[in-house]
């Protein structure tokens, strides 16, 4: 009886114990929240209702100390349906699409307002937003283009520098293919929808993805962000030259941009492609597969011509720097050092990348000075790899040499050790 | 000619007294002779170090921005740079080397004993300077390997308790390795360390010639059994001249290393670059580096660094005193101090094989 007595004091003891303990950690965990009857109740519904609140915490908005009456009005403090979503507390609902631009516009284009979060950002979003085709569009009543929570998210929003932000610069390909890449959903447009997957082999994907530089074009950095629009066909090179200014100088003091202007071609993308862009290579100017210049022009007529010339000259320079590089690299197994030699390689590449780019200006003499220039160094160098193993040979000349006197001078001592030994 | 100018010299000099110890100076001739050899053929190498290294200093300059270029200057430009430089960092390795060895021989047949226990402490203060020779001028060319490798080299000695965080900054002149620290090496190299060897290298000689070559216990037992089985060579000419031919047979070993593996000169350190992978120190220093690779970060409440550092050091006092630990009875020596050689042996041989090989 006594026994069942204590068993009984002690697990009462226990559960005495395990309700404070809970009461406790209760108040620590909720120490410093407030009421959010949004979330308290959205926590706990399926999608699209369901917001929890370890999503939302993530959102920049959230962090900044904006809640879920900042954009849904309503009142926050209330449990009770009535009053919380109530039309006296300003409740909004569910944004409607076509409400969303302008929404987040009566804080994103407020610069007073945005100033205080970060001067540097911009405010001019939603007129970039207006001139983009998905803003026109949304204008002439097509809900199914992107708003602001389409490609920023919602609920969630990061900032773009975040790496598992949707607008980060290594997710906006795929952001932008959620709508772009899905043929049934972009079959009303009649626009192609293998951009992505052209991307994905070019060399713009490889050095973003692969290579991780941010810095690399994805298709923000050509068609725009808020103000997004395919450029017009006489724009693209205008595009392009935001990085390859070369290029683009030499392109629009061409023979070809006037001939692609009057055919209504659009630049850079006639013999580079637009999405699936792949490195360059000196084959582009051959007759292969992979050869460009033979779609337009005929064979034999004056620029196919310069075509093999221009050809001929950079796979010369291509050549003899490898051959340079090779000799080079032997002389530098054999211990000799040829640092100098390496160093001037480097030159001889630069001209090979000068005279490569110097294709745009469509001029055999142009590329020809770059080549001869380039060719010059690489046969400098190829001679130096040469000189080094020469320089070689004449060191194990003089060692053997080395070798027999000293062979010399053990035997004579030696003899002379015999000697006065004897 | 010649002896005209000698007779000439000793009539005013008197050479001849000069050089009467060297010859009576005598030397024991029995099976294990050729060990004698050692010593002198680690002078010689000194020698070729000094001529060599002076003839460095001609084209070399100290400091971050002109070492690389100067040494590659050497080698490229510098009629036989290639040829003095290469000489001069093969023969320092093979100095450490023969040094190893005439240590370990002297070890084994137990010359350290008395009356020769200060040899051995001059001896091993001249190992520990040439190691020091080799830590100083790994760094002077300034290149990438040097620099990470002095920078771990030198954070190891800050963590000596107490006074290695000083030591540490002495060393480096600052907290960082940086152009002061190889202004400070290439001063150590050139001028503080080849004064404290010349000291040591004489005191050491002197000691030698004083109390002449040591015969191992078991043939000197054999000798005294059998005083005829006595046989001894003349230092001069006899021994000289057959050290003489070890002396060519160095230099042709020197000449086919630089000829064929002229030493690489590697790629210009960049203090602000990332430490190449797998990067490692000479190989005289790698069983060191390999034991402290192999100690846990903590050894009860001991940081493992502190303790391996602490430990090499101690070890290295311990062996300097070696001579000390033994029998002062030249018929007893102690076995397990020849036990404790042939493991150190076998450690270091061990320990320098699995670091070179590790990744």
């Amino acid at each position: 009886m006594a026994t069942s007595l204590n068993k009984f004091r002690l697990s009462r003891a226990a559960r005495t114990i395990g309700l404070a303990g809970y009461i406790v950690l209760g108040a620590c965990l909720g120490y410093g929240q407030t009421t959010n009857s949004c979330l308290d109740c959205h926590s706990a519904m399926p999608d699209p209702l369901g917001v929890t609140q370890e999503k939302f915490s993530q959102d920049i908005h959230s962090q900044k100390g904006l809640t879920c009456t900042s954009c849904h009005g309503g009142d926050a403090t209330s449990y009770d349906p009535t009053v919380s979503m109530g039309a006296k507390a300003g409740f909004k609902g569910k944004i409607d699409r076509k409400q969303v631009p302008q929404l987040c516009a009566s804080c994103h284009s407020n610069p007073t307002y945005m100033k205080q979060y970060d001067p540097g950002l911009r405010t001019d979003q939603l007129d970039q937003y207006h001139t983009s085709m998905h803003g026109k569009r949304l204008a002439s009543g097509d809900n199914k283009v992107a708003v602001c929570v389409d490609c920023h998210s919602v609920h969630d929003i990061r900032p773009p520098s975040d790496p598992r932000s949707t607008v980060n610069p290594v997710n906006i390909a795929t952001t932008c293919s959620r709508c772009h890449s899905d043929a049934a959903y972009m079959k009303p447009y009649g626009i192609p929808t293998d951009q992505f997957a052209n991307y994905k082999t070019s060399v713009h994907y490889q050095a973003m993805m692969v290579n991780g530089d941010l810095s690399a074009p994805t298709c923000t950095t050509c068609h725009g962000n808020h103000g997004a629009v395919p450029p017009g066909v006489d724009k693209v090179q205008n595009v392009c030259a935001n990085c390859h200014v070369f290029q683009a100088q030499m392109y629009e003091k061409s023979s070809h941009k006037a001939a692609f202007d009057a055919a209504g071609l659009p630049g850079c993308v006639v013999c580079h492609s637009n999405h699936g862009i792949h490195l360059p290579s000196d084959a582009m100017l051959g007759t292969g597969p992979q050869g460009v210049c033979m779609r337009c022009h005929q064979p034999g007529d004056k620029c196919d011509q310069a075509r093999v010339v221009i050809q001929s000259g950079l796979m010369q320079l291509d050549g003899a720097i490898k051959q340079a590089d090779k000799g080079l690299s032997v002389a530098e197994a054999s211990g000799m050092d040829v640092s100098e030699a390496r160093l001037a390689q480097t030159q001889a590449r630069d001209e090979l990348i000068k005279a490569r780019v110097t294709i745009h200006t469509y001029q055999e003499a142009l590329v020809n000075q770059d080549v001869q220039a380039g060719l010059k160094i690489a046969a400098k160098d190829q001679q130096a790899g040469k000189d080094a193993m020469v320089e070689r040979n004449q060191r194990r000349v003089g060692l053997g040499i080395c070798f027999l006197a000293i062979g010399i001078m053990l035997a004579g001592l030696w003899l002379f050790i015999r000697k006065i030994e004897s | 000619m010649i002896s005209a100018i000698i007779r000439w010299l000793d009539e005013r000099l008197h050479l001849d007294d000069l050089i009467a110890p060297f010859r009576h100076k005598t030397v024991p001739v029995h099976r294990l002779t050729y060990w004698y050899f050692f010593g002198g053929i680690t002078l010689f190498l000194f020698g070729v170090q000094v001529i060599t290294g002076i003839l460095l200093l001609l084209y070399y300059n100290a400091g971050a921005n002109e070492a690389f270029e100067s040494v590659q200057y050497i080698m490229t430009k510098v009629r036989f740079g290639w040829l003095i430089r290469s000489i001069h960092s093969w023969s320092a390795n093979l100095m450490i080397l023969t040094a190893f060895a005439h240590m370990f021989s002297v070890l084994f047949l137990k010359a350290y004993r008395k009356p020769r226990e200060l040899t051995w402490v001059s001896g091993m203060l001249l190992l520990f300077l040439v190691m020091g020779f080799g830590f100083s001028g790994y760094l002077l060319p300034w290149n990438t390997l040097a620099f990470f490798a002095t920078k771990v080299g030198t954070a190891m000695v800050g963590q000596i308790p107490v006074v290695g965080q000083p030591m540490m900054i002495f060393l480096r002149g600052g907290p960082q390795v940086t152009g002061a620290t190889l202004i400070r090496f290439f001063g150590f190299h050139v001028a503080v360390l080849p004064g404290l060897v010349l000291v040591l290298i004489s005191i050491h000689l002197f000691l030698v010639q004083r109390l002449g070559m040591s015969v191992p216990p078991k043939i000197e037992a054999e000798w005294v059994e059998n005083p005829s089985a006595r046989r001894d060579m003349k230092f001069f000419p006899n021994f000289l001249l057959r050290e003489m031919m070890a002396w060519y047979v160095a230099i042709g070993v020197l000449g086919a290393l630089a000829a064929i593996f002229p030493w690489n000169l590697g790629v210009k350190a960049d203090p602000f670059g990332s430490a190449p992978a797998g990067i490692k120190p000479e190989w005289y220093f790698l069983f060191m580096f390999q034991t402290l690779k192999l100690i846990p970060s903590k050894v009860w409440l001991i940081d493992g660094e502190v303790l391996g550092v602490l430990g090499c050091g101690l070890a290295g006092l311990l062996w300097l005193l070696l001579p000390f630990f033994d029998s002062e009875q030249p018929s007893r020596p102690k076995r397990w101090i020849t036990g404790l050689g042939i493991f150190a042996l076998m450690y270091v041989t061990g320990m320098s094989i699995y670091g070179y090989l590790a990744k």
